[in-house]
């Protein structure tokens, strides 16, 4: 039996000083990752500073918007949706849902393309799709 | 080793306090845990609680209690692990000679509120920097755990089946106890058949929401030669906090990794000499990925290592909250570490109920994981010798 992503509506994200740039990035359409200059390893979530070295010689960078699904879970209930972590190609992990699909056919391992999908009020929100 | 000892402990026999406040419910685990250690409030000069406490840090508290003689305090908050980690604080300090008879307390009312602890979305409070990144998505700590659960099964292989049995033996060790919410018996058949709350998780999965809580007392060496109560040895402790690594995200193990070789290095034993470990159960899947960190069994095993009644006091080989746990005893404040070390004083002590209590009972552990598995947690480490 398959269980169809709801069409929750994610409450917006609480934005600041900081994150805007984040989230500015989201309403342009550009899923954005950190990237610390000093060491050139990239992170997530983007912060001002380099979580390798705390300096704030970071800046963000595009994701392709592709990866694979690490873990996931289904919140069951009235309207069923799915957690999930997805590591990137560019080799971090970010915590996200997966829409668009049957839920019950999602696994670890699963190939995933970005997708938007909007706020309460907010920017829009980076989620996944199975590809 | 330290020179510190448990020499009261107490644990709240309500399950829902409609009837009382979370202040009160502190000053009752207070006075009872000083009632079992043959001790009065004027002989406490060190104060320890966490997040549950009302106020700010521990002031409203101490005064609350009327506590006049403190020269140490401390409000390290991990969630459910903090009393555990705050045993191990307590005997530093009296290590160090800076306090005597420290008191740690721990209370709350989630099911008086009731809140919906597992399954809805929560914040830690403004300006959290991560979250904004997590909230929108709905985590809930039902889901979060669950993917440590996904990523197991995917990784090792262990199944729905084992999980159960971490259920299954709580609930053989919590029909011996009065006071527990869920004292029947079940089987791996009736935890599968619960409802699915989040995959793979199923209810009788979870730990219950309970209203309690539950006070410890630390005390030094020569004070605890002079009480009347059996002598329960701090022999080792540790402490550590795990989170998603800027973006390294691994599921696969806990803090409790460090937080458990550093107790049994200081206290100069390994897993295979502990006769009894409280295991924090706020899913069964906690549990699986402590044993395997606290090196009870490889990595990977831990499914294994539960089956077929392995934690079950009498059965198994390494017997697991034989008060019932979270699982089925009590959870309270949303907060089980109080409770895994009060369990774990009680097996010391020989003072378990007869039906669980260990024989060899020399050396006992108890663990602790607050915060989340999925995201950030730490982890507390606790070994206790019977003198």
């Amino acid at each position: 039996m398959a269980t169809m992503a709801s069409n929750r509506i994610p409450p917006a994200p609480v934005e600041d000083p900081t994150n805007k740039a984040f989230f500015d990035g989201c309403r342009e359409g550009k899923l954005l990752i950190g990237r610390c200059l000093d060491t050139g390893k990239p992170f997530f979530y983007p912060r001002g500073i380099s979580p390798f070295t705390l300096s704030t010689n970071v800046r963000l960078e595009p994701s392709k918007g592709e990866g694979v699904i690490y873990s996931w879970s289904i919140q069951r209930g009235k309207d069923p949706y799915c957690l999930a972590y997805v590591t990137l190609d560019e080799g971090v992990t970010m915590m996200t849902n997966i829409v668009d699909c049957d839920l019950d056919t999602i696994r670890c391992g699963q190939r995933v393309r970005l997708v938007w999908k909007p706020s309460d009020g907010g920017p829009p929100l980076p989620m996944f799709t199975p590809v | 080793m330290t020179n510190a000892f448990i020499v009261g402990a107490f644990e709240h026999p309500t399950r829902k306090a409609d009837d009382k406040s979370t202040a009160q419910l502190h000053a009752e685990v207070a006075y009872g845990a000083l009632q079992d250690a043959g001790l009065s409030v004027d002989d406490i000069d060190g104060y320890l609680c966490a997040g549950d406490a009302p106020g700010m840090g521990g002031l409203s508290m101490v005064e609350h209690l009327n506590l006049r003689k403190l020269r140490y305090i401390d409000t390290t908050e991990t969630g459910g692990s903090s009393y555990v980690i705050h045993v191990g604080h307590a005997a530093e300090m009296i290590k160090a000679g800076k306090c005597n008879i420290c008191l740690i307390t721990l209370a709350g009312r989630p099911r008086a509120e009731g809140m919906q602890t597992g399954t809805a979305v929560r914040s830690a409070g403004s300006g959290v920097p991560d979250e904004p990144f997590e909230i929108p998505y709905g985590r809930t700590i039902a889901t979060m755990h669950a993917m440590v659960a996904q990523r197991h099964m995917y990784e090792f292989g262990t199944t729905s089946e084992q999980l159960a049995w971490v259920k299954v033996a709580a609930s053989h060790h919590a029909q011996y106890n009065p006071h527990a919410m869920l004292p029947k018996v079940v089987t791996v058949e009736d935890v599968l058949n619960s409802p699915m709350i989040a995959d793979p998780l199923h209810r009788l999965d979870c730990c219950v929401i309970s209203d309690g809580g539950g006070a410890l007392i630390v005390a030094r060496e020569e004070i605890a030669r002079q009480l009347k109560r059996p002598l329960v040895k701090i022999r080792g402790w540790g402490e550590a906090i795990k989170h998603q690594m800027a973006g390294q995200v691994d599921l696969t193990w806990s803090a409790s990794v460090q937080s458990g070789k550093i107790a049994f290095e200081m206290a100069g034993c390994k897993p295979s000499d502990i006769k009894y470990a409280s295991i924090y159960d706020s899913f069964t899947i906690s549990v699986i990925i402590q044993l395997e960190d606290l090196g009870f069994c490889e990595k990977g095993q831990g499914g294994k290592f539960v089956a077929d009644g392995n934690l079950i006091s009498g059965v198994g080989k390494l017997p697991f909250n034989t008060d019932g746990g979270g699982l089925c005893n009590n959870h309270p404040a949303n907060r089980g570490g109080m409770t895994k070390v009060i369990e774990a004083v009680r097996q010391a002590r020989g003072e378990a109920h007869p039906a669980v209590q260990v024989k060899d009972h020399s050396l006992v552990l108890a663990n602790g994981k607050g915060g989340s598995l999925c995201t950030r947690h730490g982890c507390g480490t606790v070994i206790l010798e019977a003198l």
